[in-house]
């Protein structure tokens, strides 16, 4: 868009940037700020000196353990989230269904990763939970208790496989556009040549979708690193993963030191901010290939 | 053979996606013993402090949504006519939710403006709606953002700016009545993801103790059995109708055609 309109133009810059200082106005005061403010927190003594003793003390207690299990649940959900999201996304794309199933699936897949919170942690509970509808399925009519078997809907199974509820629709809604960017003469070309439908996918497809892939991971992972609402719905307090850890934290200083709060909510910044990091410049690397 | 393992995929995902909703459907007709009824339903419609939690975050979402587009649509649209060397910025900004979990940015709100600080917005019941109204704008913006820069687009901002002047039309009649229009098939996708974001959330209402419909539902769920089966498919309810909405406000405009 032409915007340069000659000197008159710029002797007014400065009213030019009135325009956007109301929001940024807002994001400073309701983004960088309250965020700065927590970093800052964890370097801080209560006395207001430097101190690294914060981060240091992350190590401590049940802390390392809180991020190891939230890591792994992050991890898991945002594999198996990709890996199940892809198959069903190649399915529909690539697979030869009928055509009408695209619509209503990417319509689905935008409800359901917007269904995460509270309420999904209900209809896991309603179905896996020990009087839910599947375990009592299992119980009565085949004589399977999962329970006794070891499933708990309260570990790390339980909420991993309740996070790929949206888990897997974001994969889905993401990576549907880098299938449909997949051309038809690439795989025609490759076929030319000799190749085999495994060798096209090792050889073409997969590294040309390799970065929306791991950029997907990443976001996925992300996303399930800062639920809070549904791990707390569906767990209470009874499993330390990060994100109930801080909000006990902040309720109630469960930690006995508050600055010890503000570490932990910095490891989490640092955590969802390298895998956002990633997502992004994987995602600018990909959309080379997709117009 | 493709097609047999395509099927597979599908019927996988469909089955795991049925179960839950199926799940919590049946659940929240169980009630009663041995039948099935609503009486898990009239129960939870009748009860006050559900009528009093939804009608607050029907309101909350209301204000952040006027709040989010008297934001959003101007600074978006001044961004693209004036400063678009500045939207990159402005664009990462609007992103930075994303990356910051919203416990974060909660916990430094109640840091920054509490009863000692500067601007003590937590100290009043109104201040902290305020604040949790801004926090949930900050929620929101990724998706407003990028929906109402979207729409911008697809017209010609600099072309309507000009004839818009030339017939001595000001600042604000230009927002109002020429790029609010234009953009307003945007704007509501924005709206209804926004409502869809707000009504059940929990974790910004919970820690700064407003009563709203998200902590209403968590502590529900601690306490009842059936009740929060019901409420579950009630939510599920309020998204697919506002998914469905943004489906169906896009489908029937010409202007996102070109976008999409």
């Amino acid at each position: 868009m032409q915007t340069d309109k000659g000197p008159t133009a710029r002797m007014r810059l400065p009213l030019h940037w009135l325009g956007v200082a109301p929001f940024l106005i807002f994001a400073l005061l309701f983004l960088i700020l309250p965020t700065m403010n927590i970093v800052l927190g964890a370097f801080r003594t209560p006395e207001g000196s430097f101190t690294l003793e914060n981060i240091a003390a992350l190590s401590t207690g049940t802390i390392p353990a809180a991020y190891w299990i939230s890591i792994k649940i992050s991890v898991a959900s945002a594999l198996l989230g990709c890996l199940i999201g892809f198959a069903v996304a190649a399915a529909v794309v690539l697979g030869g269904l009928p055509k009408w199933i695209r619509g209503p699936l990417l319509t689905f897949s935008g409800v359901a990763s917007n269904f995460a919170g509270v309420p999904l942690a209900f209809a896991f509970l309603a179905t896996l939970g020990p009087l839910g509808m599947v375990t009592v399925f299992l119980k009565t009519q085949l004589g399977f208790d999962l329970r006794a078997h070891g499933f708990n809907l309260l570990s790390f199974w339980g909420l991993t496989i309740t996070y790929l509820f949206f888990q897997i629709p974001l994969m889905i809604l993401i990576i549907t556009p880098a299938l449909d960017g997949l051309k038809k003469e690439w795989k025609e070309a490759a076929s030319i040549l000799g190749a085999t439908g495994p060798q096209y996918w090792r050889m073409v497809a997969f590294p040309i979708l390799f970065p929306s892939l791991l950029g997907t991971f990443a976001l996925l992972f992300a996303n399930a690193f800062g639920a809070v609402a549904t791990a707390i719905a569906l767990t209470g307090s009874s499993m330390s993963i990060v994100p109930i850890l801080l909000f006990a934290q902040i309720r109630g200083d469960v930690l006995g030191n508050p600055h010890l709060g503000y570490a932990l909510a910095f490891g989490m910044i640092v955590v969802t901010g390298i895998a956002n990091a990633v997502y992004i410049w994987l995602r600018a690397r990909s959309e080379r290939w997709l117009k | 053979m493709n097609r047999i393992w395509s099927w597979a995929a599908l019927t996988f995902g469909l089955v795991y996606f049925a179960l839950p909703l199926i799940g919590m459907a049946v659940f929240s007709l169980k009630m009663r013993r041995g039948v099935y009824s609503f009486d898990a339903y009239t129960k939870v419609l009748g009860d006050p402090r559900f009528q009093e939690t939804f009608a607050y975050s029907t309101v909350m979402a209301l204000f952040t949504i006027a709040f989010g587009v008297l934001l959003v649509v101007p600074t978006a649209y001044w961004v693209r006519l004036k400063l678009p060397g500045l939207r990159p910025y402005i664009e990462f900004l609007t992103l930075m939710p994303l990356v910051i979990p919203a416990i974060v940015i909660v916990f430094g709100y109640i840091r920054l403006f509490n009863t000692s600080s500067w601007l003590p917005l937590t100290g009043t019941a109104m201040g902290t709606n305020l604040l949790l109204m801004f926090g949930y704008t900050t929620l929101a913006l990724p998706y407003m953002y990028r929906a109402v820069d979207t729409g911008l687009r697809t017209i010609d901002v600099a072309t309507l700016t000009e004839a818009a002047q030339s017939l001595g039309a000001g600042w604000t009649t230009i927002l109002a009545k020429v790029i609010l229009p234009n953009v307003l098939v945007a704007v509501l996708s924005g709206a209804f993801l926004t409502f869809a974001i707000v009504i059940g959330e929990f974790t910004m209402a919970a820690l700064l103790n407003r009563p709203a419909f998200g902590p209403y539902l968590q502590v529900l769920g601690a306490n009842r059995a059936y009740e929060p089966a019901a409420l579950a498919v009630i939510s599920f309810a309020i998204t697919w109708v506002c998914m469905g909405l943004i489906q169906l406000i896009t489908r029937f405009s010409k202007h996102t055609k070109a976008a999409r």
